[in-house]
């Protein structure tokens, strides 16, 4: 294949990613920005910090964690502190997805660059779709994606943040709901491996769990107890089947 | 609100919010580097993130802010659980669990007069 050959097919690729904005995912995500737009329009923040904030930080639960914080005056070291412990599950989910995109050949600046794309939805999209894309163009497929997927939300953000404030209260709960079980048929739905069914349900018992035992870390000790408990239970029972990864 | 104004807030926004996250998915990118995609340890790192995303979860059904947090959870769980069980009979398809769980709880909230 010759180099103009190899930009072509890229093009290609990066549009298939951007196609994903059609997808199930992302309206479930833009929906759920629709919801996340009314809770900072009750809260008084004003629509260029929300879009900033939308590009800058990414992630949905984060930002929720970030928008608390400046609400109850919270300084910068608590308020970073508070964000961080929520974000600590980005670099697993990082980690689970640079060995699914990258060849020997990607450079570790692009992939540091496009993991800022990584959120949930994202992760879900990416895990879910790029089985079907050949390895060499799985980086331009995810960059596509992802960076549509936030661009667009910023979009979104400007233009429905002036109606948001009317909905009524069912509409605002409906969409804000949307997020959870979203994840969780997706999620359920995208597993390609049986260690993520076992993950899944011991995540969201421990979740509970340890927000009632320490709910300054709970996140982080349900993600680290609930996945090591997860993956030992489905090692054993593949070593007994003998079977491998 | 005098902290929402200026330039101090984007700095605050930049560093509690894209600096606090990104730190975690540039750590991600380097430790995913040095992984095979058919290791143990892989499988471990799957299991963790599914884990952590499920107890976000978790927390978004019984502790969510806004309007739901004056919502009761019987009704939240009650429209998980029906969400669940079409999402099962549905041959798992995401669509009909989400439409059937947002359904049974908008049907309550309208129901319980919200």
């Amino acid at each position: 294949m010759d180099e103009s050959q190899a930009i072509g097919s890229g093009r290609i690729w990066f549009a298939a990613g951007m196609r994903g904005i059609f997808s199930l995912p992302a309206l479930m995500l833009m929906l759920s920005f629709v919801g996340f737009c009314a809770f900072t329009a009750q809260a008084g923040i004003p629509v260029e910090q929300v879009v900033f904030m939308v590009g800058a930080v990414w992630a949905l639960p984060a930002k929720v964690i970030l928008v608390s914080s400046m609400l109850s005056g919270a300084n910068l070291l608590t308020a970073f502190i508070a964000v961080t412990l929520s974000s600590i599950r980005l670099m697993p989910m990082v980690a689970a997805l640079v060995p699914e995109i990258r060849t020997e050949k990607t450079p570790t600046w692009l992939l540091l660059f496009l993991s800022h794309f990584v959120a949930i939805t994202a992760w879900v999209f990416a895990m879910e779709r790029v089985q079907a894309v050949p390895r060499e163009h799985r980086v331009t497929f995810f960059a596509g994606f992802g960076i549509t997927l936030v661009l667009a939300n910023m979009l979104l953000v400007v233009i429905v943040y002036q109606f948001v404030a009317e909905f009524p209260p069912i509409v605002a709960g409906c969409l804000f709901f949307l997020t959870p079980v979203y994840f969780l048929a997706s999620i359920w739905k995208s597993a390609r491996h049986p260690v993520i069914y076992v993950a899944m349900v011991t995540g969201l018992a421990a979740g509970p769990f340890f927000y009632w035992l320490a709910p300054e870390f709970d996140i982080l000790l349900a993600g680290v107890g609930g996945g090591t408990l997860a993956w030992l239970a489905e090692r054993t029972w593949r070593m007994r089947r003998g079977v491998s990864a | 609100m005098t902290v929402f104004e200026g330039w101090w807030i984007y700095v605050f926004i930049a560093i509690a919010g894209w600096l606090a996250t990104d730190l975690w998915r540039w750590l991600g990118v380097l430790a995913g580097n040095r992984l095979r995609d058919d290791s143990e340890v892989l499988n471990w790192v799957r299991a963790v993130a599914t884990a952590l995303v499920a107890a976000v979860i978790a927390k978004l059904i019984l502790y969510p802010t806004g309007i739901l947090e004056h919502s009761p959870l019987w009704l939240r769980l009650a429209s998980v659980a029906a969400g669940a069980l079409a999402f099962f009979i549905g041959r798992q398809k995401p669509a009909i669990g989400i439409v059937t769980a947002i359904a049974v709880l908008a049907m309550g909230l309208y129901a319980l007069g919200f």
